[in-house]
């Protein structure tokens, strides 16, 4: 199925963290987990139009438009995101639905300097349709035909969502936030058995581009869990590329505001946790 | 200057603690050449220098050396030099030996050579396959430990690429090694021959030690012809030949002195100011060539090293973002350089216009350039105060790095001899340089010639193509420094705003050249 329009929160046009090379990076609105270490909230959920943020806003860019939908003037908006902070359901009114050719022209403007586009979120996967259409178009596209397309994911998607995007899809990159279920579900609130036979799957299709263990202090950060889960990666793909990342405060909601962040220290001891089972391509941020 | 005065700085400048033996030297004699006689020029031209609006950048009252002098260094190897009493080397180190030797007896601005040969090229003949790659390694090691010391100013520059080599792969090693500010080092860069492990292995360099800086190399070679180099920042010239001087021209004063609209600025003043530079420029020339005869007498000229069918002179340009925005103030806009697409429109008429006038205008002994300037887009020097380097955007003000490339890039055609614009990337590019080779060739893929970039956590700072290593500008006040560049870096970090840049951007300056007051 094709779609020409996906609902988009925001682009970065250089990026050097999503995917090897500089990147051009798709942030799409809505996700299907609730990740206590979300670093953008905002991006969970779409809007409701419940009309919170019209009142705070201090350029006065929020209204109601005659369907009672709340619109941002872009003219006006100053991305100073109090609006994101008044937000009580984990959205934003900034977020808009954009055609697949507007999205394309963005890209063509930055194609020059990038080795490709990384869709990100929210979850992609959620819009894959859209995602599929916007690769599958890059992909025939003269101009941009040599960018690579990548899928930063959570990776709670079946396989049937993998089997549309794979014949255009060079790479993911997979969160992984914890093997045991209930740890799981208590990260974020959903099971785990789609993300891990999402990452058995795309390791099989050798489109697994990384995997990515986020450390959340007192959450996930046992030695002999992190052990674990190296293990059962080492299983998957031996040469698997796995980066550690320390969680941090950054953006993440008031309610979790007593989680500690990672330090350096225990980073540093779970990579030797990690690669004593045999994964040597560890990267640690 | 009358001869109390003259006395009280040559005073000043002999007990000046912070400087050495050679810099109290070097200063000495600018004092003493300035107080010769300056270059006959109209009461026009002598007015606007007097002010400032066009500005010889202190290269002295009686040019007696080229500013930017390119020996071909390769024809000094294959023939030997009768001046030197050096026969052609005929192994590396011989090499080596004899370019050493050579380096010192380079005339420049600066008074060390602003340029010291393309290392892969001149040094490719003595690299034999029986040369491991350890020999090469620690042969070229010494070589540059002495480069360093023996040439202390950062204005010392050399060149490598497009292709790839064991020179050129060995020379970046080197450079992460020593962690030295000599010498600064241009890599040329072309799509269909520099392979990205090269680029790369140049942008782990630069994690490391500011160096190098990137230039297109099929830009070069349409504008200078195959024998090109950068040398001492930014500044493109032909090998075997240079540049005589290199003066420039205020906008942003001009943009003052101006009342009207836009179109007579363009069409009016900006012409009449222009011409004013050009009669600057003609006669530091006249003067160069014709009074001090230095291609008559000096051993570069009468051994063929150099010819002066090569040279041209520098038409610099500056505050080209306080020009645009003034006149776009003054015709009601509030749109700003680097940010508005009308202010950029505005900014890329002014240069073409420029670019233009300096073309039909004739200038003696510049053959190099079919006998008119080069363009050049100037870097500052550091008594510069709230004006904008060349045609940069100004410091702390630069647009996300796409808006910022996409903002100056059309100015990079113009520019024959370069155009310097510094970009300050995140620390977070380390865990990804092939992001940093993605962007240097989408650079040049949109028509750059120029591409810097740096750090904010590695140990240099790239004032203007030239580096210092922040400890010596942090350490000058109390001790002083060897590296003559570092003494008008301290002046430079001073009157600019470094720490106050976007992700610690430095602004750029070419070059102090006066005397301390």
């Amino acid at each position: 199925m094709k779609a020409a329009q996906g609902r988009l929160n925001d682009v970065i046009r250089f990026s050097a963290v999503d995917g090897p090379g500089n990147r051009f990076v798709v942030f799409l609105q809505g996700c299907n987990f609730d990740c206590i270490a979300c670093h953008n909230p905002y991006t969970i959920n779409e809007c409701d139009s419940c009309g919170i943020c019209v009142e705070p806003c201090p350029e006065m860019a929020l209204y109601f438009d005659v369907h009672s939908r709340v619109v941002v003037d872009e003219d006006e908006c100053t991305r100073c995101d109090i609006c994101i902070q008044v937000c009580p359901s984990d959205s934003t009114p900034l977020s808009q639905m954009v055609r697949l050719d507007g999205l394309k022209k963005r890209i063509h403007e930055v194609s020059p300097f990038v080795s490709g586009i990384t869709v990100s979120g929210g979850e992609p996967t959620l819009q894959s349709d859209f995602v599929a259409s916007l690769f599958g178009s890059i992909k025939c596209d003269e101009r941009l035909g040599r960018l690579t397309t990548f899928v930063d994911s959570n990776g709670h998607a079946t396989r049937d969502v993998w089997d549309r995007l794979l014949p255009v899809m060079d790479g993911a990159m997979i969160d992984l936030k914890a093997l045991d279920p209930d740890t799981h579900i208590a990260m974020t609130g959903q099971p785990n058995h789609l993300v891990l036979d999402t990452i058995r799957y795309l390791a099989e299709w050798d489109r697994l581009y990384e995997v990515r263990l986020l450390i959340v202090p007192g959450r996930n950060d046992a030695p002999d869990a992190v052990e674990k889960t190296a293990r059962w990666l080492y299983d998957v793909d031996p040469s698997l590329r796995v980066k550690l990342i320390g969680f941090r405060q950054h953006g993440v909601r008031p309610q979790f505001a007593d989680i500690p962040e990672a330090s350096h220290e225990q980073l540093a001891t779970l990579a030797d946790v990690i690669r004593s089972v045999g994964i040597e391509d560890l990267v640690l941020v | 200057m009358n001869m109390e005065e003259f006395r009280s700085r040559a005073r000043d400048i002999v007990n000046d603690p912070t400087l050495t033996f050679h810099q109290r030297k070097h200063y000495l004699a600018w004092l003493a050449e300035n107080a010769l006689e300056y270059p006959s020029l109209s009461t026009a031209a002598a007015e606007a220098l007097n002010k400032q609006i066009i500005c010889d950048l202190f290269e002295g009252s009686a040019p007696y050396r080229g500013r930017y002098i390119l020996p071909d260094y390769g024809k000094a190897l294959r023939n030997g030099s009768a001046h030197l009493e050096l026969d052609p080397p005929t192994d590396l180190d011989e090499a080596l030996n004899f370019l050493l030797i050579m380096y010192t007896q380079v005339p420049s601005i600066t008074g060390y050579p602003v340029y010291l040969g393309d290392f892969d090229k001149i040094l490719a003949p003595y690299v034999t396959d029986d040369i491991s790659d350890e020999e090469l390694y620690r042969k070229l090691r010494l070589f540059y430990r002495a480069l360093d010391r023996m040439l202390p100013d950062a204005f010392v520059h050399t060149d490598l690429g497009p292709h790839d080599s064991r020179v050129a792969r060995t020379v970046l090693r080197i450079d992460r090694e020593l962690l030295q500010v000599v010498p600064n080092i241009t890599l040329k860069v072309d799509p269909e021959i520099t392979p990205d492990d090269l680029l790369l292995e140049a942008v782990a360099t630069v994690f490391e030690t500011g160096k190098p800086h990137f230039v297109n190399h099929p830009l070069m070679v349409r504008d200078l012809g195959e024998d090109y180099a950068a040398v001492s920042c930014y500044n493109s010239l032909k090998i075997g030949g240079g540049s005589h001087t290199l003066n420039r021209l205020n906008l942003k004063e001009v943009a003052l002195l101006h009342q009207g609209d836009i179109d007579s600025f363009v069409e009016e003043t900006l012409p009449h100011y222009v011409e004013l530079l050009a009669e600057l420029i003609e006669a530091r020339i006249r003067y160069l060539v014709e009074e001090a005869q230095f291609f008559e007498h000096d051993f570069l000229a009468v051994e063929g090293l150099i010819e002066l069918d090569k040279f041209s002179a520098m038409y610099g340009v500056y505050g080209l973002a306080e020009a645009v925005d003034l006149l776009m103030e003054a015709a009601g806009k509030a749109g700003k350089y680097g940010h508005d697409e009308e202010a950029n429109e505005l900014s890329y008429r002014i240069t073409r216009k420029i670019a233009d006038l300096v073309a039909e205008r004739p200038m003696p002994y510049c053959e190099g350039n079919n006998g008119r300037a080069f363009m050049h887009s100037q870097s500052g020097i550091d008594s510069d105060l709230e004006v904008t380097a060349g045609t940069r955007v100004p410091i702390g003000e630069e647009p996300e790095m796409f808006d910022h490339i996409r903002a100056v890039a059309p100015h990079h055609d113009l520019f024959q001899s370069g155009v310097s614009d510094i970009f300050h990337v995140e620390d977070t590019v380390r865990r990804n340089p092939t992001a940093m080779v993605d962007i240097i060739r989408g650079a040049f893929r949109e028509g750059m010639r120029d591409f810097t970039f740096n750090l904010a956590t590695n140990g240099f700072i790239r004032i203007t193509g030239y580096l210092v290593r922040k400890c010596d500008v942090e350490q000058f006040d109390e001790m002083g420094a060897r590296h003559g560049s570092t003494t008008f870096a301290a002046g430079s970090v001073k009157n600019s705003h470094v720490t106050e840049r976007y992700v610690k951007r430095v602004l750029s300056r070419e070059s102090s050249p006066r005397a301390p007051q």
